[in-house]
């Protein structure tokens, strides 16, 4: 009977690049950036690394296909290298990939890397993507921000929430992001912006505007992975270890049934519900210390507070407003500035998120360190409300 | 320490479509085709399937990104589904990603599922890759059939082999591949072709001629792994377990470096030794009972047995004129066509491999079946001689 | 002394040959089997001004220190960019420093010769050491025209400096007058020519005489004191009466080359310079005009020093290097004059993405890759982890020039699959002996002579050209190298 891989598997050194406009590093640049950083952190030789994972969602403007960019450029020896897509949830695979690989016997030590260059194409914003053949035939001819911001729309139907006071709530949710990534030297957006300029910012997607998307970034992250025994033998005494491992994605009732509402995420409820089970947590909103989500926009950060069961049903703007989230609240969520702030490089996202928690966990979080974390959740998503793909990860102290 | 996967996983169930020109089917349908094999042969409900890998690998002129189309396709209940990529060896990183989520106790049941569409381009041949914004500046402008065809001036040059005498050897692989084709009725090419045809056919790239390069086909292949325990639960015997699992990728040497002298393959080799070492088997020759390489091109089958170490180095010309490699031979080499006539969807491919294997291992071969195959390797290769990534996979029985 | 300190040229392999032009046009236009004697020089599908530019300026500065230069000049009426500057991409491609100053010389048929005196201005004036001047023209023109017949594509450059001169600049004379003998605006690709006797007769007997009898005023010298006169025209009495009309002996006209290259437009009179210099002997005086609204004379004197040009091709090594094309079909293909069938496999078109180019400039358009210091292993490209597998080593590598070393074939194919012009494509894995390999497509090459272990040297030349967008992607392939002698 498969038990999961709580505690199964150490992260024994974490990298992470500046993020932002990056002109003049390529993607394999940016890798080898992070992964300096990593590898001084593990303690070990590049030469014992037995397998990697990589990242990178949009290869046709960047590193093109398979795993070779990763190999190539950091010279590993021969070893198995793989490449995981999931979209903008990629960065959550690699590093899934590596710890399974752990878990499973095949190897001691793993390295996940995520990275991704955006800024190649000579245009803003999002990348456009190939979808295939069918699909530019029937698919609404929509755009990320249009497609999140029917959220607002929904939830405001379901709950009965007034226009200003939905779009104050994700107002407050971005001024709260670009304060903690104030704090962040490596963040893109280390600006504070105020609730105000928020409000009468363009509209982009309505309603979300300019502050409620979050921007485009280049940049690469890596974790190296091994078992909790090998760590503690490696001289590693404080582990920061996985207690889950959660991934769902949409069967399409979303997109073609009438059951969904479009006002949450299915696939993020039952992530997080088996990531808890796997993990043991009970309690979310109390046991948790921190929270990383993937703030997109700040619609989709406002609805995950309930579909991670953190705020109750109809309760998230409440929580918001209340300063429940913010770096001094009860659970600080985005405290590195989050996709809003730190950035958003696709392939690279996820691991970056599990990068604040593992700091934040061993007390190397500067001037945004929270007070004696002892869990953290990572919520990963990628594609669009009515079809995507949600992983929850969970990482803390060993039992 | 690392022990390996070795008799950690067992496959309960496998499914393959008919590879071909299916102008008729799109990826969703030969997904379906593939997997109502797959669950039927597994004895299991759709929803008893607990994560799921897929690899797809031309995306863009395909399914489009992220493993979303594999669960509103085959409406698999939220369950994690990751998308791995790693060119023509990203069927084996499916079955790899399913085979590392059992052993590692993350979850009981796993699916690795496969697929390729490849005739929604309007033009024959192998669609043009991504390769990213570096390549297009400064790669030499090639293709799939002139990196390999390099294979053989090089390997030539070596042994000192007659032009003449490499085409014969070259001309009698693909001779003996498409007489197994006859006997499998999933092939995309079934008619035997005789050796003067093969010879006389128009050059693609010097020296491979039109018969010495697999073709372009649809199709899709899964498979079902769950540990021993598990599948001695479900009545399975005898039970086929993975022996090994390894994969190499270059580190940029064969391309960059003048080690290299362009006449066989460095992963290839690299990754059957270590293959070789996680399954306990010594001597290859004597103990492989059949092999599927990837016979993209005839000249690469030729240099992949040496490299695998079948055939001593500079002998397998030998061993080829002596029927060796034959179905009747001492290691039946593409019993089920290969890559050459079964076909070569690229993403289902390493899942097809597997499947021939598991049918001899069970005896369900019909025409095809060799006598008591006991070990049987995959050889799966992506991206080309200069620069690729090369998996192995052996299989055996559970005893 | 400030002068011309070394030259260059550069004339494609190709040479078209006219009889084939000629005969396949008669049914349209008999009258062009007047013309058809001889061969002209026919860029590969694969070449245009800045490659040939780039071809004439490595002859020019062979084994000299580009270090020395202050400036590059490049003069074309056919630049491949309007907006982008021409000059520069050549200077980078040559790996030159950038401190340099750059200046593309266009629109007229004398831009070749007014950049010269620019250069040499320059250097008179104090405002630079050494200048380096290239000037090349890939001719368009339409099929069946008489132009067709007469044009040539080619490149020459030369240095010009205070230094080591092999030929001092004795003086100019320039005269600017708006005769519109033929003129091309920027919207139509195609000359608009008058009448030929009308251009002899009001425009090069009228306008020629008077630069030269300036010239003569400026530099105390007279048609007698003249050794080489440099003057080119399509029209092949033109030279005859214009040195008449000066006074110059017919004996001292130089070849205009018409029957082994063509008219190479701007270029011409920098290739006919570089021609002379290339069999002239010491203490002999070339007078140059260029002639295109008004004209350019100059005057230069040999110095001994002209008789020792080691190791350069020149034109006249350009000239030797031939290879005789009678497909006029091909011609027109690679002209894009007729459009092929090019299959949908031709429509992958990825866009250029300057962000990548600009960060990789010197590898792309200067072939430079790098060498690790630890183990000394060269390297393309430069990598922050060496390639050596023994070595591994992170941030060790410097610079390191691969342009000019000669690399060998270790495999190749010719590939019919692949999407090319001038198919099959080819291309195999080169391999430097003192280290570094890359995978290169090939060029020049004569289909069925490519080998392992061929020697081959690289060669900038145009990756492709995005009509959709509008750009010309360059890089460097490997051509066959004469045998050892060369490199």
């Amino acid at each position: 009977m498969a038990t999961g891989i709580k505690d199964k598997v150490a992260i024994l050194g974490m990298g992470c690049s500046r993020f932002g406009e990056r002109w003049d590093m390529s993607a394999e640049d940016l890798m080898v950036e992070a992964f300096k950083e990593c590898i001084a952190d593990a303690g070990i030789d590049r030469k014992e690394i037995q397998a990697a994972w990589m990242s990178t969602c949009m290869d046709a403007v960047g590193v093109g296909k398979s795993a070779l960019a990763l190999a190539l450029t950091l010279r590993l020896p021969q070893i198995p290298v793989t490449r995981m897509e999931n979209l903008c949830a990629s960065g959550s695979e690699a590093f899934r990939g590596a710890v399974y690989a752990v878990a499973s016997g095949a190897c001691d030590f793993a390295l996940a890397m995520g990275v991704e260059k955006l800024k190649d194409t000579g245009y803003g914003g999002l990348p456009v993507r190939e979808d295939g053949p069918l699909a530019p035939m029937w698919w609404a001819n929509n755009t990320a921000p249009g497609a999140f911001a029917q959220l607002a729309s929904a939830y405001r139907q379901k709950f009965q929430v007034g226009k200003d006071d939905l779009k104050r709530a994700m107002a407050q949710i971005s001024a709260k992001s670009h304060d903690n990534g104030a704090k962040n030297p490596k963040a893109h957006l280390q600006k504070a912006v105020a609730v105000d300029t928020i409000l009468n910012a363009p509209i982009v997607a309505e309603p979300l505007g300019l502050f409620d998307c979050c921007g485009v970034s280049d940049g690469a992250a890596c974790a190296i992975v091994t078992t909790p025994e090998i760590a503690k033998s490696l001289g590693k005494s404080d582990l920061v270890v996985v207690k889950a491992l959660q991934l769902a994605l949409t069967d399409g009732t979303e997109a073609a049934h009438n059951s969904w509402d479009g006002s949450y995420f299915k696939t993020t409820r039952a992530a997080a519900k088996r990531a808890y089970d796997e993990a043991g947590v009970d309690d979310p909103r109390e046991d948790l210390s921190m929270v990383e989500v993937h703030d997109c926009f700040s619609i989709t950060e406002l609805l995950t507070m309930e579909d991670l069961f953190l705020s109750q049903e109809g309760e998230a703007i409440k929580d918001v407003m209340d300063g429940f989230y913010n770096a001094d609240g009860g659970l600080p969520c985005q405290i590195d500035g989050g996709l809003k702030c730190f950035g958003h490089p696709i392939g690279a996202s996820g691991i970056r998120m599990v990068y604040e928690a593992y700091l934040q966990l061993l007390g190397r979080a500067g001037a945004r360190q929270l007070d004696d974390p002892r869990l953290a959740l990572t919520h990963n998503l990628g594609g669009q409300p009515h079809k995507n793909v949600c992983s929850v990860t969970i990482v803390g102290r060993p039992e | 320490m690392a022990e390996g996967i070795r008799d950690k996983v067992a496959i309960v169930g496998m499914g393959c479509t008919h590879f071909g020109e299916r102008w008729e089917v799109g990826a969703e349908e030969l997904m379906v085709e593939a997997f109502n094999e797959c669950i039927a042969d597994a004895g299991l409900a759709r929803d008893q399937i607990d994560a799921a890998w897929f690899s797809n690998c031309m995306e863009e002129i395909g399914v489009g990104k992220s493993a979303m189309p594999v669960g509103q396709t085959l409406r698999l209940p939220q369950i994690p589904i990751s998308r791995v990529e790693n060119y023509c060896a990203s069927g084996s990183e499916a079955f790899r990603g399913a085979v590392y989520g059992v052993a590692s106790g993350a979850c009981d049941i796993a699916l690795a599922i496969g697929v390729e569409k490849l005739k929604d381009t309007g033009y024959g041949g192998l669609p043009g890759l991504d390769i990213g914004t570096m390549p297009p500046l400064w790669w030499a402008n090639l293709s799939a059939p002139g990196s390999f065809a390099q294979l053989a001036s090089a390997y030539r040059q070596k042994f000192q082999i007659g032009k003449d005498e490499l085409k014969r050897a070259m001309g009698m692989i693909s001779a003996r591949s498409h007489l197994n084709g006859t006997k499998n009725p999933k092939a995309h090419l079934r008619k035997a072709v005789d050796l003067e045809t093969i010879l006389k056919s128009p050059m693609i790239a010097e020296p491979l001629g039109l018969f010495d390069c697999c073709g372009v086909s649809d199709g899709a292949a899964c498979a079902i792994v769950t540990t021993p325990e598990i599948a001695k639960s479900l009545g399975k015997s005898p039970l086929v377990t993975v022996k090994a699992m390894q994969l190499a990728l270059s580190d940029g040497s064969e391309a960059g470096h003048n080690s290299w002298d362009g006449s066989y393959f460095k992963t290839t080799r690299v990754a059957s030794q270590r293959a070789y070492d996680e399954a306990g088997i010594t001597n290859p020759r004597e103990e492989v009972g059949m092999v599927e390489v990837h016979d993209c091109f005839s000249i690469t089958e030729l240099v992949t047995l040496e490299d695998l170490q079948l055939s001593p180095e500079g002998g397998v010309v030998k061993d080829i004129m002596d029927g060796f490699y034959d179905a009747d031979g001492k290691i039946p080499s593409q019993i089920d066509g290969g890559l050459k006539c079964f076909g070569h969807p690229i993403g289902a491919s390493g899942l097809r491999m597997i499947y021939e294997v598991y049918l001899q291992l069970l005896e369900r071969a019909d025409e095809r079946q060799l006598d008591d195959p006991r070990i049987g390797v995959t050889h799966n290769l992506g991206g080309f001689p200069h620069q690729n990534v090369c998996s192995i996979t052996v299989l055996g029985r559970g005893d | 002394m400030i002068g011309i300190t070394s030259c260059g040229g550069y004339i494609p392999r190709l040479r078209l040959n006219r009889k084939a032009v000629a005969a396949a046009n008669a049914w349209f236009l008999p009258a062009l089997a007047g013309q058809a004697k001889g061969e002209r020089a026919m860029c590969n599908w694969d070449e245009d001004s800045i490659t040939m530019a780039v071809e004439a300026a490595r002859d020019c500065l062979n084994g000299s220190d580009r270090g020395e230069l202050d400036a590059l000049y490049m003069a074309s009426t056919t630049m491949p960019f309007a907006d982008r500057q021409n000059s520069g991409v050549v200077a980078t491609a040559l790996n030159l420093a950038d401190g340099i100053s750059t200046m593309d010389v266009t629109s007229s048929q004398r831009a070749g010769t007014t950049a010269l005196l620019a250069g040499l201005n320059a250097v008179k004036g104090g405002a630079a050491n050494k200048v380096l001047v290239a000037a090349a023209e890939k001719r368009k023109t339409r099929a069946a025209s008489v132009q067709e017949m007469q044009f040539g594509d080619g490149a020459a450059a030369v240095t010009v400096g205070n230094k080591k001169v092999i030929a001092e600049f004795k003086g100019s004379h320039s005269v600017t007058v708006d005769f519109v003998d033929h003129y091309r605006d920027s919207e139509h690709g195609f000359d608009y020519t008058w009448e030929e006797r009308w251009i002899r007769d009001e425009g090069y007997q009228k306008i020629v005489p008077k630069a030269v009898k300036g010239l003569f005023e400026a530099t105390g010298t007279g048609p007698d004191d003249i050794d080489h006169f440099v003057i080119s025209s399509v029209y092949g009495a033109v030279p005859r009466s214009v040195a008449k009309a000066v006074g110059i002996d017919q004996e001292k006209l130089r070849d205009t080359l018409a029957a082994v290259c063509g008219e190479t437009g701007t270029a011409h009179p920098l290739v006919m310079l570089v021609h002379a210099l290339q069999d002239a002997k010491a203490g002999e005086k070339i007078l140059v005009v260029g002639f295109g609204q008004g004209c350019d004379a100059l005057l230069f004197e040999t110095t001994k020093a002209v008789e020792k040009l080691n190791g350069i091709s020149g034109v006249s090594g350009s000239l030797a290097r031939r290879k005789e094309e009678n497909n006029y079909m091909k011609f027109l293909t690679f002209n894009g004059l007729i459009e092929v069938e090019k299959g949908i496999r031709a429509e992958s078109n990825p866009q250029t993405a300057l962000t990548t180019l600009y960060r990789n400039r010197k590898m792309l358009e200067g072939l430079v890759g790098g060498i690790c210091t630890e183990c000394k292993t060269p390297q393309f490209p430069k990598a922050d982890i060496c390639v050596n597998p023994d070595c591994g080593a992170t941030d060790t590598q410097e610079d390191y020039e691969f342009a000019e070393r000669i690399a060998k074939v270790n495999s190749w194919s010719a590939d019919w699959l692949v999407y090319t012009i001038d198919p099959p494509g080819h291309y195999g894995m080169v391999e430097f002996p003192d280290g570094g390999r890359f995978m290169a497509d090939f060029t020049d090459y004569d289909v069925g002579d490519v080998d392992v272990g061929m020697r081959m040297r690289m060669v900038f030349r145009v990756k492709g050209h995005d009509s959709t967008r509008g750009i010309t992607r360059y890089f460097w392939k490997a051509a066959p190298a004469a045998p050892a002698t060369e490199g």
